[in-house]
């Protein structure tokens, strides 16, 4: 099976969020970069699938410019066989779909899987696009992965429940937690990853359709109201003539 | 020109946020003084309808198909993306649902629009583009989104957008696209649904809890506090990953991000990645033994004490309080 995943360098969780240039882009000054959490739960999935290479590849693939490698040498490390980087800076989600696509298209994947979503832009917006691109089915979030033979049975979260599916490869597949438990890289997978090749492919002209041009940061609420723990009936009293929430 | 509005259902019934983007929907269309047009895939009953049109909806295409009384992705996008060519809509209007974020980019890519997703305010239309608004990084920051295609799709986020009767009254048609057989490319098996519980997403009030609580065995007292008030019930991630509680419930910058009208965190510190998925709730309520957790830092009321003690005494609260009004 070949499996290609798509990897996107994001801000590590715990970053606080500042903007520059009048607000209107993000301050990445001491910013430390990881993997997006949801790709690590793809890559993970990965790996485990093609059984340490006995079942198949794993290449991982990232549109960003130099920077990311070391985000991109971690997901060797994780275990991926090769990386493949479209030297670009991200201009929205249907810039970087095209940029995947135009990649996936020459070279036959069984399963392409990304995160649900990346945890700087959350758009959620490449697992499906990349499906309609390739012409090939897609789900966008995933809460489990099985594949059996050439069907993959897809356990996907709806409103109050859960949806069981089933598709042919090749398949999008955007997952969420649950798909894997996300893997952590040992010493021989650091020392490896260094030797593994990763490609550097020219992207292809394609015009964003959207752009971020400014930032907020939400209004900080209001000193927080403190009840005494004797007096619940206060709080309900507020939440309801204050708040006016019940 | 148009706006053309995609219009979700459970079962037949037409779901919360149904109701939101088509008020989103038409509130555009008045701006741009143009008419707002919905559409339905599956079995949905005329009567259920014609609800829309209280909420300026003043043409609903139905599509009924015996393949489509599932959700098939491929086809779903493309019946939407055709309806969108047939009335000649240049916005499309999602919610931003389970479903929706799988519809979404498939209809953006065959019209070539561009897509926001989560939108959490209406358009403002210049002359060139068209700015929206929504949260990014998590919910640490609100972003102004530029599209610059002829063709638009938005994503409206669940809860964000209040609802606004505005009655006009509304034209039901058949409409039959054509749909390629290679879009049935995926297949159903099964649909679970917890019935008795309120969707975690589009709930108005969240009760949630954390590793405070010390074990699944104490979650009684939050169901019932979250059934008092008519609430889903929601956790922290540590929680989730315990297997305390199932993953669906985990909120947060890895899980599910919510904004309801009142989220009630209990036993919970309040780090950096819980608070991205609650931040834009309207009220947010801590019960918290310590009084230096940052979760107090962004409440607006907070008790600190035990929850053991405090959460039994809520609930004899809100009983009496829901008993009395
Ligand atoms: C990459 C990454 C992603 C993450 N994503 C998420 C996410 O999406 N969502 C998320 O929730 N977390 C996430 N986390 C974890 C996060 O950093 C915290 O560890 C987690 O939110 C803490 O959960 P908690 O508040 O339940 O537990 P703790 O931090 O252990 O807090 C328990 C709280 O309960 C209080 N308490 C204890 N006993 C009582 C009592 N009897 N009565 C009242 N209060 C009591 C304590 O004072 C304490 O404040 C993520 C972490 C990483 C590294």
């Amino acid at each position: 099976m070949k499996i290609l995943v798509c990897i996107s360098n994001v801000p590590d969780t715990t970053s606080k969020i500042t903007f520059t240039n009048n607000n209107s882009e993000f301050n990445n000054t001491g910013i430390q970069y990881i993997i997006n959490p949801y790709d690590e739960i793809a890559l993970s999935k990965a790996v485990d699938l093609v059984n340490g290479g006995a079942d198949g590849t794993v290449t991982v693939i990232n549109v960003g410019d130099v920077s990311t490698e070391p985000t991109i040498r971690k997901a060797l490390a994780i275990g991926a066989d090769q990386a493949i980087r479209v030297n670009a800076t991200p201009k929205d989600a249907w810039f970087v779909a095209n940029q995947i696509a135009e990649y996936a298209k020459s070279n036959d994947f069984d399963l392409i899987l990304t995160g649900r979503e990346s945890i700087d832009y959350n758009g959620a917006q490449v697992p499906a696009m990349l499906g309609e691109l390739l012409s090939i089915p897609s789900v966008s979030i995933a809460k489990k992965l099985t594949i059996e033979g050439n069907e993959a049975t897809i356990e996907r979260e709806i409103e109050g429940g859960k949806e069981v599916l089933t598709a042919n490869l090749p398949v999008v597949v955007g997952t969420a937690e649950g798909v894997a438990e996300p893997k952590i890289p040992n010493m021989r997978g650091i020392m490896g990853a260094r030797s593994k090749p990763l490609e550097i492919v020219e992207p292809i002209a394609v015009a964003a359709l959207t752009s971020f041009s400014h930032y907020e940061t939400p209004a900080i609420r209001s000193n927080v109201k403190l009840i005494e723990e004797s007096n619940v009936n206060e709080l309900v009293n507020l939440l309801h003539t204050e708040a006016k929430v019940i | 020109m148009s706006v053309l509005v995609y219009i979700e259902n459970t079962e037949g019934l037409l779901k919360k946020s149904a109701f939101e983007v088509a008020s989103y929907a038409s509130q555009i269309a008045n701006l741009q003084q143009t008419q707002a047009v919905a559409i339905s895939i599956g079995d949905v009953a005329d009567t259920e309808l014609q609800k829309l049109e209280n909420y300026g909806i003043s043409k609903v295409l139905t599509v009924t198909n015996d393949n489509l009384k599932s959700f098939i992705n491929q086809a779903y996008a493309s019946i939407i993306a055709a309806g969108a060519q047939k009335e000649g809509a240049d916005i499309v209007v999602l919610s931003n649902s389970f479903s929706g974020k799988g519809l979404a980019p498939r209809i953006a890519t065959k019209l070539e629009a561009g897509l926001v997703s989560g939108a959490i305010s209406i358009p403002t239309f210049n002359a060139d583009s068209t700015e929206v608004k929504r949260t990014a990084f998590s919910s640490k920051a609100i972003a102004t989104v530029t599209i610059t295609s002829p063709i638009k799709v938005i994503t409206l986020s669940p809860n964000a957008f209040e609802v606004e009767e505005h009655k006009v009254s509304a034209q039901i048609e058949n409409f039959v696209p054509e749909i390629a057989t290679t879009d049935f490319n995926t297949i159903v098996k099964e649909i679970v649904r917890a019935t008795d519980k309120i969707s975690l997403p589009e709930a108005e009030i969240v009760v949630s809890a954390g590793r405070g609580l010390k074990g699944p065995e104490n979650w009684g007292m939050i169901e019932e506090l979250a059934d008092v008030l008519g609430a889903a019930t929601a956790c922290s991630k540590p929680v989730s990953d315990a297997g305390w509680r199932p993953h669906a419930e985990h909120v947060g910058q890895t899980g599910i991000v919510v904004s309801p009208n009142l989220y009630i965190a209990i036993g919970i510190s309040g780090a950096i990645q819980h608070l991205a998925g609650v931040s834009s709730s309207k009220t947010i309520v801590v019960i918290n033994k310590d009084p230096e957790a940052p979760f107090f830092k962004v409440a607006d009321y907070g008790i600190v004490g035990d929850a053991f003690v405090v959460v039994p005494q809520l609930i004899a609260a809100l009983k009496t309080y829901k008993g009395n009004s």
